[in-house]
């Protein structure tokens, strides 16, 4: 399972790409494993407002029907229009082509509250 | 997510040594996927699949009676059988309601075996048991032979192929619903036609200490055809795309069998039943509901317990839903108001905050 250094993490298992004031988001490794087959994705509009903490986004699996959450504030500026044709995606490539959402960041000190690498893999592994 | 209150299959431990990730499901701790559903899937679709299903009931019942008892306690006509002959039945409550569906083995005129669901069993041994008390038949015994039996199925096109090599048994001349005694890898097997899956395939019913060596001989028997181990999660979406009713879904104490399409197996001329009398009055006055097909026009993946409209009047609730994964769309299956439940009608579904447009369709979704 990875855990790439450069991102950072939610307790909901998003993991975070800081580029600025904009971010990309996905969902980890252990949650697209969690999940298992992926096959439908519902993102937002480009545009739209996300909070912090709250459902912007469904992904399905098989079985299961899981909401990804917002780990910032700020408004939709791009979404992988690939995912609704490629859900499968998620699960080949989760820290790569499977990134769902592109955010203008509101608040960077939203940024401050997230996990690093390591302290999301002892939350996993506390988890599991 | 396990804990070891939970009943355990003679596989187990096979089951966790192959990677299986095991879900409690019916009081007992089940593998729901080992490669992915997907992938397992269409290995039972396109080759062949082998599930551990030791979990299902077994109840035989015995004696110069038995026929009498088995027809008292059931739906359809048992005594349309014929040695070697198996029967899709159901067991009723009084008003109707399902208690069970089950497979009906006879052995001889003295010796039927019931295959019920596992998470039934006791429910079902204990009402057979009353029913029987109540009927006054005196000449028939029931015994609950679960723990005796472990039972593999293996199923798909290539499943004849894989068993022919461990079996001299006639497998050619073994029809659907029919089975047969013999041995198996050299052990006594009693080798039913019969699966979930809606492929060709077979139930084997093997002593509980012989689970392991058959599961690893079959294993071994298929690989070359690219036989898997498959977990709960396909044998419910390859179930599912037959249309095949799962009890808890679309069958259940307050759903009757005729609302869910399996007028097929209620023989109400056969004579008396438990359940006959308020079958017969829901037959007369209309049946209220129908279970019914749906396939998403929109996409999206419906779900049990999404409801079910016709304009904005909700006529119905998702018994079982999820993504075909022969189709790749949404199928379900659903209970609604009978008014709605017309072939090729468009219904919506709410998924979510949305309602979306879905094809009522005869099942099964995915033909042979």
């Amino acid at each position: 399972m990875e855990f790439p250094e450069e991102f950072k993490y939610t307790e909901e298992h998003e993991w975070v790409q800081v580029e600025g004031d904009l971010v990309i988001v996905g969902i980890t490794d252990f949650a697209q494993d969690a999940l298992g087959d992926v096959v439908f994705v519902e993102l937002p509009e480009v545009g739209a407002e996300v909070t912090a903490g709250k459902a912007f986004g469904v992904v399905e699996s098989v079985k299961a029907v899981s909401d990804v959450y917002a780990p910032v504030s700020g408004t939709v500026e791009e979404i992988n229009e690939e995912l609704p044709d490629a859900p499968e995606v998620i699960n080949t490539s989760p820290y790569g082509d499977g990134w769902m959402i592109k955010i203008r960041v509101s608040d960077p000190a939203e940024l401050e509250g997230l996990m690093d690498a390591a302290e999301y893999q002892a939350h996993v592994a506390e988890e599991h | 997510m396990t804990d070891n209150t939970m009943k355990q299959t003679p596989l187990n431990a096979v089951h966790k040594a192959l990677g299986a990730r095991m879900v409690p499901f019916g009081g007992w701790e089940m593998p729901v996927q080992y490669a992915g559903v997907i992938e397992e899937h269409l290995a039972v679709r396109e080759r062949a699949g082998l599930f551990d299903v030791s979990h299902m009931g077994e109840v035989e019942a015995s004696g110069p009676e038995a026929l009498a008892l088995v027809q008292k306690l059931t739906t359809n006509d048992a005594s349309k059988l014929v040695d070697g002959q198996i029967q899709y039945s159901a067991l009723c409550y009084p008003d109707g309601g399902v208690v069970d569906d089950v497979t009906l083995y006879r052995s001889s005129a003295t010796h039927f075996l019931f295959c019920v669901n596992a998470s039934n069993t006791d429910k079902d041994f204990a009402w057979m048991q009353q029913v029987h008390g109540e009927s006054g038949i005196k000449g028939a015994a029931l015994t609950n032979r679960s723990a005796e039996f472990a039972q593999l199925a293996l199923q798909g096109p290539k499943a004849a192929e894989i068993l022919a090599r461990l079996t001299a048994v006639p497998l050619a001349s073994l029809r659907y619903y029919h089975f047969s005694q013999g041995e198996v890898a050299g052990v006594p097997t009693l080798i039913s036609r019969t699966g979930y899956t809606g492929e060709d395939g077979f139930e084997l019913y093997i002593p509980a200490a012989a689970a392991v060596g058959m599961w690893t001989r079959l294993l071994e028997a298929g690989q070359a055809d690219g036989l898997l181990p498959i977990g709960l999660g396909a044998r419910d979406t390859l179930r599912l795309e037959k249309g095949y009713a799962l009890y808890g879904h679309e069958l259940s104490s307050t759903i009757s069998p005729l609302e869910a399409g399996l007028g097929w197996i209620v023989k109400l001329e056969k004579g008396d039943f438990v359940g006959r009398d308020a079958l017969l009055k829901q037959k007369a006055a209309g049946i209220p509901r129908r279970l019914v097909g749906l396939a998403m026009v929109e996409r999206g993946i419906p779900r049990e317990g999404y409801p079910v409209y016709a304009g904005e009047k909700q006529v119905g609730t998702v018994t079982s839903g999820t993504m075909s994964p022969s189709l790749k769309n949404g199928i379900a299956l659903a209970l609604v108001e009978s008014s709605s439940a017309v072939l090729d009608k468009e219904l919506l579904i709410g998924i979510r905050d949305r309602r979306l447009r879905a094809k009522i369709v005869k099942p099964p979704f995915v033909k042979r």
